[in-house]
This record gives C-alpha cells, structure tokens and sequence, in this order.
C-alpha cells in the first residue's frame, strides 16, 4: 500500500500496554523504514517479544498509535479489517515454529495463499517449491512437520510465511527452540533474507548474529527502550549502565 | 442333596432367532441418538468456548443438566413425561432416540470443548499471523486437530452410549433387552439368554471399538 521507499512501514508512538497490574511496554517510541533489519535484545520478561506482537495485533496495547503498512491498529484490538491487511502484509516465525502439524509441509505452505490471496492450487506450489528450495529443503514436501529436524521446521515456517509476501517479517526469538547444532541453518537461511532487503524485525539472544546483520539494535529493559543505535556502537560501547551489565551477562558466558 | 448348575448350550443358541429382531433396534437408537448427538455437542461444544458470555451460558446449563440427571430417568420423563405437556403420546422409538441424543449431546459438548481447547495457542497464533481470519483458522487449523484427538473420547461415548440403550427396555422399545426378556418369560432359561444378549452387545461395541482404532491409525498416521 505504502510504496514510498522513505515512509516507515512500522510507526509507534507512545505505546503502552499493560498485561493487569504489569506496565509491559512503557511509552514505546519506535519506526522502521523499508528494508531496515532491526534486532531487539534484552532479558526475558523485557517486553521484546511483546514489542513485536503487537506490531501484527497478536497482542493488543492500550494506549499509544501505531501505524502499519500505512494502516492504523487501533488499541484494544478494535480494527478487524485493517488487523486482517496488516496480517497479510507482515510475517512471523515463532520460537516454536507452529506449524500446522496435520498437513504436509506443501500444504503448510499453500494454505494462506489460497485461502487469503486467493491463488489457484498451481500457483501456490509452485511458490510453495520455489521457497522450500530457496531455505534448503528439498525432497521433503510431502512430509508431515514431525518427520522433519527442529532446523528444518523452522526453515519451512520461514518459507510458509514467506509465501504470502510479506513487506515486514518478524522473528520471535527464531532460534530459541532449536538444538544448538540446528541454529546455524536457521540463521543462514535469515541471513539471505536480509541482504535480498527485506524488512526483518528480529527478537534474539543470538548476538553475533545481531552484530553482523542488524542495521539497528534495540535494547529493552523493563518495557522501555533503555538504549538503540548501530550494533558496533550498541555492542562495543553501550552508553547506558543497564545496557552495560545486560551485554557483559551474555556475551562473557 | 447336590445342586448342579448346567449351562444349556442348546437353549442359548436356540435363543438367538428371538434376540435378533432386537439387534436393529439397538442399533438404530444407538446410532440415530448418537448422530443427533454429536451435532448437538459440537453446537453447545462451540457455544461453550465462546467469548459472548450469554452464548456460554445455555451451553453450561445443558451439559449441567443432562451430564446430571440419569438417562432413565431422562427416557421416563420424555416418554411418560412429556406426553402429558404436549397433550400427544410420543413413541418408544422416538422417545429412545432423543434421550440418546440429549444424553450423549451433553457429554459430546465436552469432548468437543476440551478438543479445541487442547490445541496450543501457537497454532492459531500462527493462523492468524498468515492473514486467515478466525473462522478460516477454526476451519483449517484447529478444528482438523482437535477432531483427531476428539475420536477416541468420542469412540467411548459411543459405547456408552450403546450400552445405555438396554435402559430403554423399561419403555417397551424392542430393543436387544426386552426381546430377552421377552423371550425369557415364556421358556425360563435367563442364565443362557442375557449371555447371549451380553454376547450381542460384547459384538457390537467390539466391532466399533476395531473401527474406531482404524480410523485413530489413519488420522494419526501423518503424525
């Protein structure tokens, strides 16, 4: 919808979300441009998934704007017919991959692009193939999620939401889920995203990668944005105190 | 003076002529009851999980209600019962049919409940964040799982169901029971025949029992 190039394609303002008593997002202030992949990191229980759930409505903020793909989500979770647009527009890989365990990996594949594009059967397989081909899974089509490695569950959960075309991706800590032998693949197969120019908003503990990637880091702590900039000068001279001891946590074990 | 007790394999077997007329129509209560059943507990199943509290509410008294009064005396107050409400005799038949329906309805709500409540989130999350609208992620998401994992609650149920259908005896359906007892008072031979009628029972919940693990088997075969 928004094709000027300049325009963020995620804009917040003020966003703030409580879960009850607990204030999880304080005054989130964030935008993103096309093509910008932004890593967010902080401690469990920061927000930083939150922060990203919100931006597809799968979870609701109270106060605030936020505009996505130049339509506004409404607080509350009132804006059926924008939410469902957003939603096609912007997609998700979750920690623990989802996939719909009841059909074949094709037909995870295939099921949102014919259901809510739309497309003939032909059309939707042979994307479907194209993309399984292009996150390295080959000869598994007609396999059933379960047969296949944690890695490569992933992979097709990236290539099930790269079907619809997305002009945003989201990642829910991608890798958390995984045997460690098994995030390599995942994030290679991240890492050819990004330099094709997608959009990728990135929720991970995995630093190196967050360095090598990322045209942006966000730090979280306590449901505000402590602290942002360019990953060297995130990474290798954090200016904030919480920033400080957050980083010498996980980099130093 | 000894008592010796004899199974009378002749009598059992000459019994089964006499019982067989009863096999259709535990059959077709049992079914018929059940099929209505089932779509009275996917609606109040449905209803049950709903966000709309006033759709909730209907839901809970039913299976409340039904799931706590005994299907006797449910058959009773729909055959002696209700006649008098609604001024017109209501067949044996009928009357058999609905306190199966109403029964296992009740009991199939909440099958159908836990079934789609067992899904994890992340499945309709993921639904949701590929474009689907709620219906379409129920439709092709949730439901599908949640009804492979309904079947063998559901194939119990049917059993019981089954079984329960002996009760109706007491309202003169002629179903595998009352062909027994019918057939009882005229020779005596009780021991030899409600073997037999338990032996009937035993063959058709058997048989259901081995479909229904078939069909378990192939729903889960792509697991």
């Amino acid at each position: 919808m928004n094709d000027d190039a300049t325009q963020p394609i995620v804009r917040m303002q003020a966003l703030n979300k409580h879960f009850g008593n607990l204030h999880v997002l304080k005054d989130i202030d964030l935008e993103i441009v096309p093509g910008e992949v932004v890593v967010v990191i902080g401690a469990s229980g920061s927000g930083k998934s939150t922060l990203i759930r919100c931006i597809n409505g799968l979870e609701e903020y109270q106060l605030g704007k936020l505009e996505v793909d130049g339509s506004q989500l409404l607080p509350f979770g009132k804006s059926n017919r924008a939410l469902q647009r957003i939603r096609t527009e912007v997609g998700m890989v979750f920690q623990q991959f989802n996939l719909f365990p009841h059909l074949s990996v094709v037909d995870n594949i295939t099921l949102a692009p014919m259901k809510v594009r739309g497309w003939s059967r032909a059309d939707a397989l042979e994307t479907a193939n194209r993309l399984l081909e292009r996150v390295g899974i080959t000869d598994q089509a007609h396999k059933y999620p379960a047969q296949l490695s944690g890695g490569q569950q992933q992979r097709v959960a990236l290539a099930r939401a790269l079907a619809m075309e997305p002009r945003l991706m989201l990642f829910d800590e991608p890798t958390s889920a995984l045997d460690p032998e098994m995030i390599g693949e995942v994030l290679d197969a991240m890492r050819e995203l990004a330099k094709e120019g997608m959009t990728m908003v990135i929720v991970t503990h995995e630093m190196g990668f967050a360095r090598e990637v990322a045209d942006r880091v966000i730090f979280i702590h306590q449901g505000e944005i402590t602290e942002q900039g360019e990953p060297e000068s995130l990474f290798d001279n954090p200016q904030h105190e919480r920033t400080q001891s957050f980083l010498s946590r996980v980099l130093t074990h | 003076m000894e008592i010796t007790f004899q199974f009378d394999w002749a009598a059992a077997f000459g019994s089964i002529p006499h019982l067989l007329p009863g096999v259709p129509w535990t059959l077709l209560i049992s079914f018929g009851g059940l099929a209505i059943g089932f779509f009275i507990g996917i609606l109040f199943g449905l209803l049950r999980i709903s966000p709309l509290r006033w759709l909730r509410w209907p839901a809970i008294v039913y299976v409340e209600v039904f799931r706590g009064t005994p299907i006797l005396v449910q058959v009773l107050f729909i055959f002696y019962g209700l006649p008098q409400l609604l001024g017109s005799p209501i067949n044996a038949l009928t009357a058999g049919i609905a306190a199966i329906a109403v029964n296992s309805g009740a009991y199939i709500s909440e099958i159908v409940r836990g079934g789609v409540q067992s899904i994890e989130r992340g499945q309709r999350e993921a639904s949701l964040s590929l474009g689907l609208s709620r219906s379409q992620a129920f439709r092709y998401v949730i439901w599908p799982q949640a009804f492979r994992r309904m079947i063998p609650p559901l194939g119990n149920q049917g059993i019981i169901s089954i079984k329960d259908t002996s009760l109706f005896s007491v309202i003169g359906v002629g179903e595998l029971v009352r062909q027994g007892q019918i057939y009882i008072a005229t020779t005596f031979t009780a021991l030899e025949v409600y073997f037999m009628v338990a032996l009937m029972y035993l063959v058709i919940t058997w048989t259901l029992s081995i479909l229904l693990r078939q069909l378990e088997r192939r729903g889960l075969a792509g697991q």
